[in-house]
């Protein structure tokens, strides 16, 4: 059967893929560029459908703690904000790494910091791959780079949170989340039903204590310090095996470049305009587009420096942050340098082409 | 000699320990109020069969670890956000009983919006609310329910509402609130205080399984270490000072 | 193929669902199409602008600084978008009040009096389609039949009573369309 082809705005696509992946509840706060996610999961009202939860919080605060507490039940819950919002649900983002619950979260990123600007950036990279509160743990961290993405990345957000027992966010941008591109909607999957949360998350979710089993406490409170650092190392095992296991990234003509451009999310887009203007140039650009940021393809760009890269630009809508993460990656091999237009403009290809010229090509 | 008969027999108890109360040594100070509380929330869980329905979400503060004395599932909300956690669990599971338990600072100051907004909502949960007038965990210091004139850690020359604002009653507040359908407040100084206490939260978990909207018990409280009271005098000193300006009794439902 | 547009003018004109429809209309012809507009307080009375890509290929970068065509309906975008239409590009725009009309020489420029049609038809809502079927005219990219499935996929069901107004208004900014240069 042909799939339907739809349409749709990269925002009013995360509300379509929540209701089809079985999501049972989404809990969230209106802010500009995202606020069509809960607009749209209002109008197509799911509660009447699969019977998933939608609430309008008072805050940010209150919306990620509602995501603690519907997590701590074994529900596929999840919430979106942008920038400022994201920043007040930070304090729950560690208390779910903590607690270990799984849920998603959706950052529709604009230029920062403070109250910044509406307009779409990526200067929440720091906040999103380096955990982004207290404490030591991380976010598994998404970049989808299209409407269809954002579709899809809800569903492998969910697997993941279950599958880790973590928060996982979908770092989009306020690009993909207005922009309107053809999509291909998944069919609409079930909700977990009780006996299937109990049955799958019967050792840690609160589910009701029956006469089987102990009490499941969700919590993040330690009193011992040597049994917070043997949690905290059984955290950072988990997060080698996510390293390990998890990573994905896009390649676009790198397999004879000289020169890289590293970029995620909608600058991966424009920038791939850049490698075609660089190869007609007669230059030899590929670009290696990161799809998870935690974890980090840290192995594909240091094979990438090993075969003899000349070069490295790592172009950002932000003045420099996932730089870092290839530079530590690159280790010294080559020179990695960085191009970034932040607060909410965004680059042209010829910008970034002009800046990989005097930056890397003809240093 | 005459021999020592046991008398403790089935037949001849007259009290026993709720089932539903762990065997952990409570942390609680001699003479706290929550010790009693945590007990009634057992026995009301255990009276209304509901151990399987019940989720509780417990705060930080002296109660953080209320989790470690119920044979119930618990979360453990981040500070103030109780209400938010309970929201997000009675939602997704409307067939439990979901409660919070929660200390004057955690409700009425950093989780006043959680708590407005919740009891705005009429969530089907039951708040149990610990007034104690001050914070206990953290070493005593001034809460947004202390009295004027009340020394604390951070008010040591008294609380001066020039400097520190005015208590105030939240319940009081809540009780003008739509989503609420039963507002009281009780104590647990003296036996029939306890009774009237249990009887509360008994109506608040009722209210919360027959989704009637938002129950809200507050308990004032002792906080004998905090207040640098004995026991005894922290409950006549609770009497004559906390309970005027925070009067007993049934404020709506 | 590959069209390159960005649409431009006041909040209100009709400029995000002329996008709209002629994105559709580029799905229904089997196109790669992406739709960006810009958004937030501008949206709200100020000035509003789309950018719609139609390609038969994959759509790299969905952000453009040159566009093949400008639609241009009010100063403000004119001032701003006429330097970024490519060299030997479109401009269509309607004089009613633009008070300094494009200068360069580069580049095609086509005026459609839309609002004046569409005032002496008394119906102000035929404005963004007249201004459609003007630009079509122009750049025929889709088929006339694809636009209209494009335009009732873009229309909620309950606005579907004024598609026949619509395909007529398309019509007729095809015949009212005028080259200057």
């Amino acid at each position: 059967m042909k799939k339907e082809v739809r349409l749709m705005k990269g925002n009013e696509v995360l509300a379509e893929a929540a209701i089809r992946c079985g999501a049972d509840a989404y809990f969230g706060y209106p802010i500009t560029p995202q606020s069509e996610v809960m607009e749209t999961l209002m109008e197509l009202q799911p509660w009447e459908t699969t019977g998933m939860v939608v609430l309008q919080a008072e805050s940010e605060v209150a919306a990620i703690n509602m995501v603690y507490g519907a997590a701590s039940t074994g529900k596929r819950v999840l919430t979106s904000s942008s920038s400022p919002g994201v920043s007040l649900m930070s304090e729950g983002f560690s208390y779910l790494a903590g607690a270990e619950l799984p849920c998603v979260v959706i950052n529709v990123t604009r230029g920062g910091p403070g109250l910044g600007t509406i307009q779409p950036s990526q200067s929440d990279y720091f906040q999103a791959t380096k955990g982004g509160a207290h404490g030591d743990f991380h976010l598994i961290t998404l970049a989808p780079s299209s409407v269809q993405e954002m579709h899809d990345f809800v569903f492998d957000a969910f697997e993941l949170a279950f599958k880790y027992r973590n928060p996982v966010m979908i770092l989009s941008d306020g690009v993909i989340g207005q922009m309107m591109e053809k999509v291909v909607l998944a069919d609409q999957r079930p909700r977990r039903t009780e006996a299937e949360v109990i049955a799958a998350e019967k050792d840690w979710a609160l589910t009701g204590k029956t006469a089987d089993r102990e009490e499941h406490v969700i919590t993040s409170l330690e009193l011992d310090p040597y049994a917070q650092e043997r949690f905290n190392e059984k955290l950072i095992a988990k997060y080698n095996k996510v390293r390990e296991n998890e990573v994905r990234y896009e390649t676009y003509k790198t397999e004879d470049a000289d020169y890289i451009i590293v970029a995620f999310g909608s600058a991966a887009r424009i920038c791939t305009m850049t490698v075609d203007m660089a190869r007609e140039a007669g230059y030899k650009v590929g670009l290696i587009r990161p799809i998870t940021l935690f974890p980090f393809p840290t192995k594909a760009i240091a094979e990438m420096a090993a075969k003899g890269a000349k070069g490295f630009l790592s172009a950002e809508l932000n003045h420099g942050q996932m730089v870092e993460d290839v530079r530590l990656a690159v280790n010294g091999k080559a020179p990695v340098e960085h191009y970034g237009r932040s607060g909410g403009a965004v680059f042209s290809p010829d910008e970034v082409y002009n800046a990989l010229l005097t930056k890397i090509i003809k240093k | 000699m005459a021999e020592l008969e046991v008398q403790i027999k089935e037949e001849n108890l007259v009290y026993r320990k709720s089932p539903l109360l762990t065997d952990k040594i409570m942390h609680y100070c001699p003479g706290c109020s929550h010790g009693t509380v945590h007990k009634l929330v057992a026995e009301v869980i255990d009276e209304l069969g509901i151990q399987e329905k019940t989720i509780g979400v417990s705060p930080v503060g002296c109660s953080v670890f209320a989790y470690n004395y119920l044979h119930i599932d618990w979360s453990q909300a981040a500070h103030g956000r109780a209400c938010a956690v309970a929201t997000g669990i009675k939602r997704t599971n409307p067939d439990k009983m979901v409660f919070t338990y929660q200390g004057d600072g955690d409700l009425a100051a950093i989780g006043t919006a959680e708590t407005i907004h919740a009891c705005n909502r009429g969530e089907n949960i039951a708040v149990i609310f610990i007034n104690n007038a001050i914070y206990g965990m953290t070493g005593g210091q001034m809460a947004p329910t202390t009295l004027i004139g009340m020394k604390t850690a951070t008010s040591p020359y008294g609380r001066d509402p020039k400097i520190h604002g005015f208590p105030y009653k939240i319940a009081d507040i809540v009780s003008q609130l739509s989503g609420t359908c039963y507002v009281t407040r009780q104590s647990v100084h003296t036996p029939a205080a306890v009774r009237k206490t249990k009887a509360a939260i008994k109506k608040a978990f009722e209210n919360a399984m027959a989704g009637k909207g938002l129950s809200f018990v507050e308990v004032v409280s002792t906080c004998n270490s905090g207040w640098k009271m004995s026991p005894v005098d922290a409950n006549k000193w609770m009497e004559e000072n906390l309970v005027p300006f925070y009067p007993l009794g049934d404020i709506k439902g | 193929m590959k069209e390159e547009l960005i649409i431009a003018g006041f909040g209100g004109q009709g400029v995000l669902s002329t996008g709209k429809i002629l994105a559709y209309s580029g799905v229904m012809q089997d196109y790669e199409v992406s739709w960006l507009p810009s958004y937030g307080p501008e949206m709200r009375g100020g000035t509003a602008n789309v950018t719609v890509i139609i390609s038969d290929k994959r759509i790299s970068s969905p952000t453009l600084q040159k566009f093949d065509t400008a639609i241009l309906l009010n100063q403000q975008s004119m001032d701003k978008f006429e330097s970024q239409v490519k060299p030997g590009g479109v401009l269509i725009y309607d004089t009613n009040g633009i008070t300094r009309h494009p200068e360069r020489t580069d580049i095609k420029i086509y005026t459609i009096d839309a609002a004046e049609e569409a005032a002496k038809r008394g119906n102000s809502r035929i404005f963004n389609t007249l201004i459609l079927g003007g630009y079509l005219k122009v750049r025929p990219i889709v088929t006339l039949e694809n636009v209209f499935k494009g335009l009732k996929k873009s229309l909620p069901e309950r606005a579907w009573k004024s598609l026949p107004m619509n395909e007529e208004a398309i019509r007729i900014g095809m015949d009212i369309i005028k080259e200057v240069r």
